[in-house]
C-alpha cells in the first residue's frame, strides 16, 4: 500500500500555506498519497481569489514584509501559490475542507473553490486518514 | 546501449528551485509510456540529490547523473511494463 501524508492546514498565513504546499507537493513527487486538511484560518485561503492573500506569520509590517518576500521569491524563481496548488491537484493530492469551520465562519460552498476540493468533512475523516498515514503535520 | 531518441522525454528545470524539479520530474514520470527515458536537466543543488531519492522511492531505475557546465542531467528509466 502507498504511504500516506496527512497535513492539517490551520494557519492562513502566506508563508505557512507555502510550507504546506511545498511539503505536500514534495511528498506527492516522492510517491506518497497526500491529503491537505484545511481548517480555521487555513480554510480562508480556499475562498475564491484568496489563496495568496494571507499575511506573513512574522515581520509582516502591515504588508511591507510580505511585499519584500514576494519580490525575493520572484527573483529566486519560486513558483506561485496558484502554481503549487495546480501541481498538487495534477499529482493527485486531495484537498479536504472542514465543514465545522464553514459553519462558524459563515463560509458556504459557493464561497470556496469547489473544483479543487475533493471532500467536505469533519475530524473523523482526518483521524481516519491520519491513522493510515506515516507522516502527519499541523501547520 | 542503443537508445531510441523518441523514447527520451526531456524535462527542463534550469533555474527552477524547490520543489519544482522534483514536481516536474514526477509529472513526467506519470505521463511517461513504458520504456521511456526521462531526462531532467537542472542546476538546483539539492534536487540533484533528491530526485534520485524520489526515483528510489518510486522503485524506478536511475540510469545516470551527469554534470555539465554547472548543470546536472539525470536520466530515469521507466520499465517496459509499468
Amino acid at each position: 500500500m502507498t504511504e500516506k501524508a496527512t497535513i492539517i492546514v490551520h494557519s492562513g498565513d502566506f508563508d505557512k500555506i507555502y510550507s504546506a504546499f511545498i511539503i505536500g507537493n514534495g511528498a506527492l513527487a516522492m510517491g506518497m498519497d497526500v491529503s491537505l486538511y484545511f481548517t480555521f484560518f487555513g480554510l480562508e485561503r480556499l475562498k475564491k481569489g484568496k489563496l495568496d492573500k494571507g499575511s506573513l506569520s512574522k515581520m509582516n509590517y502591515f504588508g511591507l514584509g510580505k511585499f519584500m518576500i514576494k519580490l525575493k521569491m520572484k527573483k529566486s524563481n519560486v513558483r506561485s501559490l496558484e502554481g503549487m496548488l495546480s501541481d498538487f491537484v495534477e499529482l493527485g493530492g486531495k484537498i479536504l475542507a472542514c465543514d465545522m469551520t464553514m459553519d462558524i465562519m459563515g463560509i458556504t460552498k459557493d464561497n470556496l473553490r469547489e473544483e479543487v476540493i475533493s471532500n467536505f468533512c469533519s475530524v473523523g475523516t482526518y483521524v481516519k486518514e491520519a491513522r493510515e498515514s506515516v507522516m502527519t503535520l499541523f501547520i | 546501449m542503443s537508445i531510441d531518441t523518441n523514447k527520451i522525454k526531456k524535462v527542463d528545470c534550469l533555474d527552477e528551485t524547490c520543489p519544482v524539479p522534483l514536481v516536474e520530474t514526477r509529472k513526467a514520470i506519470r505521463k511517461a509510456s513504458p520504456g521511456d527515458i526521462i531526462e531532467v536537466t537542472g542546476n538546483h543543488e539539492s534536487s540533484k540529490i533528491e530526485i534520485p531519492m524520489a526515483v528510489e522511492a518510486l522503485g524506478l531505475e536511475l540510469l545516470s547523473i551527469e554534470e555539465k557546465n554547472g548543470n546536472w542531467i539525470i536520466r530515469i528509466k521507466i520499465p517496459e511494463e509499468k
